[in-house]
């Protein structure tokens, strides 16, 4: 278990990086909590797993500094830094049995046999695996091999830090549910910093703490899975988290508010002064009514997802998406559109820069 | 290069040394070779080199080789790619037994069938042709080519197909505009390994063959076994006989460990 | 899943044609001869399985077949080992690897009487590279058409000069194909080098290492031209090899029932331990699978 900084990280893959576009990681300065449940989430090639291929030792930074529990560790190869790491695709042992391979760890570090037997119980019996642990591990299923893979990082009680690359992408999704609680409780029961990778918004709510949203090699939020989707503070963040995501339409700010359509739009909260011009709107479709309302646009499209159903209406050339719960709009009528005050936002740049009123 | 790569290099070290040998004493005079050792000639000369060139016995001994071999690639493959589209597309009766026949040919000790051969190429007349030595490598060549080629087309989908027959392509076609275009790298594995095998075997090459289409192997190893062993000549012969092999993996390079597990690690 | 279709014999049949024309057509040849005996002019004797029982008793047979056995074993002990090292220590990426794969490649391309008769240059005592070295910078004796030991260390030296780029190509083939993921977890894991090799590249290996036992112990059972150019099969016939006493009986003498009993006893022998190795890469692959 150890707290977990990241000072002036800043990573890239060329030998003599130019701009920040030779960067894969932008520098990040962070801190992990001891103890923590963390997803690291964003979409594929923004940095995530470079990132977590630094903290774990793999690859060393070109710049910038890792520090375990205050301690200097970038230089540090993996198995000195006493972490765990899970990968994409089940990695074990296929010639060992599964008990085998939960004691390879502890095994090569010379841990001795009645504490080995031990662990590899207490794991096993964590997991559910005990009943195959004198199978080969070459014949199981994929969810079981991954359970593997996970119990081998779980063995070993001084493990700093346990980090999941995208461990679910090839299990069969009636399984990812069982293995997503899983790792909860697995973390609730050996309390170790815990790092989740991934690109779906789904495994990353549903298993963090604190979510760390990342774009293109930079931190955009970190925040719990509620603030995340309340109140995003980047564009990016309220795009991709939700579904739909929330709706993104261009404004102009004229004396203090802000005009779409030529309509002063309702704002949580003052505008922040600034000087870009490229200002937007942010809404979330759940924010989003129907009924009288001088913005006024044509219903374009009505998807029934079940529980609820989704509306798209033209708001002259922009689309929005809005949710209702029962009665929905027909397509092609003329509706108007209400935007709730409190979760209408403004973002200049990407940024937010409303602020909260009162 | 690190301290790891040190087998690799000392390896590579004694796999030259032998050709080096043969490629200096190439370079030397009869005379120079049978006074004494010298590591590197004395006295260059390409004296060996030009009774190559301008001795018929010896240049003919070339171009019947590279006759044969090509003429073998050429028939090994043809034949071989509908027999492994069909090996790898359809069961048939008999199609597994029918595989591992195939494969028994490639295992044959080339000794069993050296008289037989002799006799049978005899009998129909194809006796000290270039068409007897490629047919009779087919023997071995054949289960090779069909086994790659198996290996290779196992990787194309069936989609492949059954998009072209619904769009309306025949068969031919499709096999010969969509299908070999897509595994071309096997096809080119194929044909490398059939060149080498039949570029390189000596036994039946030499035992079909007497004058009109004998090999350079042939041609080497009489002048070896007769009086006045020139080994600077057959130095030089020996040298010539590398260059085809070195050029066609120049050609393959790219596929060369690919190939080498035959489409099947 | 493969469509049941017996027109796929239409695309069999040119193959088909070929080998048996070249395979069925001279083992028809050789059974003949091996159950009958000539004094010439075509005129044929039945003589039951006569030839066999002479050759499974003859000396001069088992003292080939040990040898061929001997050598063999001493092949496979050497280059399977050999080139998995060697694989093992080729350089992954970068420009160095096809120059690598190309310089190993070539010994295989090269005619395989100009490998016998390279290796012969490259041992003659006074004036070859190799020869000269033993005798006289060494002050060993070495020359291999006197003695039996040397001409021995010579064609095992020779075939595994020639053959163990084969066993290093298709093992590096299997070893590149081992994603980088199992390295990492092994380093996290703290395996030690050996623990890497041992349960990670070792087993990715099997069935190329399979391929490569099979195919070396078929080719170096039948081996013929090689070893015949550098030694002629001596001195006397210590270095002869079944095939080379088979083509000294067959085309020789003309021994033709003798020969094709040989033959027979032969292609028979190489068959079992190939149809074996075959089997175990069939399950092999089937377990993969």
């Amino acid at each position: 278990m150890a707290k977990i900084t990241l000072s002036h990280l800043k990573h890239s893959y060329e030998p003599q990086p130019k701009g920040p576009e030779d960067y894969a990681l932008q520098e990040i300065n962070l801190d992990w909590e001891d103890g923590g449940a963390y997803a690291l989430l964003g979409p594929s090639g923004c940095g995530k797993s470079t990132l977590l291929n630094i903290i774990s030792g793999l690859l060393i930074p070109s710049e910038g500094q890792i520090l375990f529990d205050d301690q200097n560790v970038t230089a540090l190869s993996p198995d000195q830094r006493n972490i765990a790491q899970v990968f994409q695709f089940p990695v074990i042992y296929d010639t060992m049995t599964v008990y085998d391979n939960l004691a390879f760890p502890l095994r090569n570090r010379g841990v001795e046999e009645t504490k080995v037997n031990k662990r590899v119980l207490e794991i096993a019996a964590m997991l559910e695996v005990e009943d195959i642990l004198k199978r080969r591990a070459s014949g199981l299923s994929p969810d079981n091999k991954q359970k593997i893979s996970m119990g081998r990082g779980l063995v070993r009680d001084d493990v700093n830090v346990v980090m999941f690359d995208e461990p679910l992408t090839v299990i069969d999704p009636h399984l990812k549910w069982k293995l997503r609680s899983k790792l909860k409780e697995l973390h609730h029961r050996v309390n170790a910093t815990m790092i989740y990778v991934t690109h779906d918004q789904t495994e990353a709510l549903t298993f963090a703490d604190r979510v760390v949203v990342m774009d293109e090699g930079q931190v955009v939020q970190i925040g719990t899975p509620v603030e995340l989707f309340e109140r995003p503070e980047h564009t990016f963040v309220g795009h991709f988290i939700g579904s739909p995501g929330m709706n993104i339409i261009p404004c102009m700010i004229e004396g203090g508010a802000a005009k779409f359509m030529d309509q002063i739009i309702d704002l949580e909260g003052p505008i922040k002064s600034g000087s870009s011009t490229n200002c937007e709107i942010g809404i979330r479709p759940e924010f989003i009514s129907f009924g009288e309302s001088s913005l006024r646009g044509t219903v374009k499209k009505v998807s029934d997802i079940g529980r609820h159903k989704v509306v798209e209406v033209m708001l002259g050339d922009h689309k929005i998406a809005g949710i209702v719960e029962d009665i929905a709009p027909e397509k092609g009528e003329n509706i108007g559109v209400i935007f709730q005050k409190n979760q209408t936002r403004v973002y200049r740049d990407g940024w937010l820069v409303t602020e909260k009123a009162g | 290069m690190q301290k790891r790569n040190i087998v690799s290099i000392l390896y590579i070290l004694f796999l030259l040394l032998p050709i080096y040998w043969l490629v200096a004493m190439s370079f030397k005079t009869t005379n120079e070779i049978l006074a004494g050792f010298s590591l590197f000639p004395q006295t260059w000369t390409l004296e060996n080199y030009k009774t190559i060139f301008t001795d018929p016995t010896w240049y003919w001994g070339y171009i019947n080789s590279i006759i044969y071999v090509s003429l073998n690639t050429v028939i090994s493959v043809c034949v071989a790619l509908p027999a492994a589209y069909a090996f790898s597309r359809y069961r048939f009766l008999g199609d597994k037994t029918l595989f591992f026949w195939l494969l028994t040919n490639r295992m044959a000790p080339a000794a069993v069938f050296a008289l037989p051969f002799f006799q049978l190429y005899s009998s129909v007349s194809l006796f000290d042709t270039h068409i007897a030595v490629a047919l009779a490598h087919c023997l071995f060549n054949i289960p090779l080519a069909v086994w790659i080629l198996e290996g290779f087309m196992g990787s194309v989908p069936k989609e492949l197909d059954e998009t072209a027959y619904v769009d309306g392509y025949s068969f031919l076609r499709f096999f010969t505009t969509i299908f070999i275009p897509t595994i071309k790298a096997g096809v080119g594995v194929a044909a490398f390994f059939c060149f080498m095998f039949s570029w390189v075997e000596l036994l039946l090459a030499k035992t079909l063959t007497a004058v009109a289409a004998k090999p350079i192997a042939a041609v080497m190893t009489k002048t070896a076994s007769s009086a006045g062993y020139e080994l600077g000549l057959l130095a030089a012969a020996g040298t010539l006989t590398i260059i085809p092999g070195a050029i066609v993996i120049y050609f393959v390079r790219n596929y060369i460990a690919k190939g080498f597990a035959m489409g099947r690690v | 899943m493969r469509a049941h279709n017996q027109k796929a014999w239409i695309f069999v049949l040119p193959v088909l044609l070929l080998v048996a024309f070249n395979a069925l057509i001279p083992i028809m040849t050789v059974v003949n001869y091996s159950v009958q005996e000539t004094f010439g002019d075509n005129v044929f004797f039945w003589q039951g399985l006569d030839w066999f029982e002479q050759l499974l008793r003859s000396d001069r047979f088992h003292a080939a077949l040990g040898r061929q056995f001997l050598f063999t074993g001493l092949i496979l002990l050497i280059e399977i080992p050999l080139g998995v090292a060697v694989a093992l220590s080729m350089p992954r990426k970068g420009i160095w690897v096809p120059v690598c794969l190309v310089t190993m490649a070539l010994p295989m391309l090269i005619p395989w009487n100009v490998v016998g008769a390279m290796w012969n240059i490259f041992t003659l005592p006074e004036i070859g590279l190799l020869g000269y070295f033993f005798n006289n910078v060494l002050g060993v004796s070495y020359d291999m058409t006197q003695d039996p030991l040397a001409a021995w260390i010579t064609i095992v030296t020779m075939d595994v000069w020639h053959w163990t780029s084969l066993v290093v190509l298709l093992s590096y083939a299997g070893l590149v194909s081992i994603p980088d993921d199992y390295y990492r977890a092994a380093r996290i894991d703290g395996a030690s080098n050996f623990a890497v090799f041992r349960y990670i590249q070792l087993p990715k290996m099997k069935t190329v290492l399979t391929i490569a036992i099979l195919l070396r112990f078929m080719d170096s059972f039948n081996i013929y031209t090689e070893p015949f150019v550098l030694t002629g099969g001596g001195p006397g016939n210590s270095t002869t090899l079944l095939s080379i006493d088979l083509v000294k009986i067959a085309l020789g003498q003309f021994d033709l029932g003798p020969a094709a009993a040989m033959s027979l006893i032969y292609f028979a022998i190489t068959l079992l331990v190939s149809w074996v190795f075959y089997s175990v890469m069939n399950n092999q692959s089937d377990e993969v699978e």
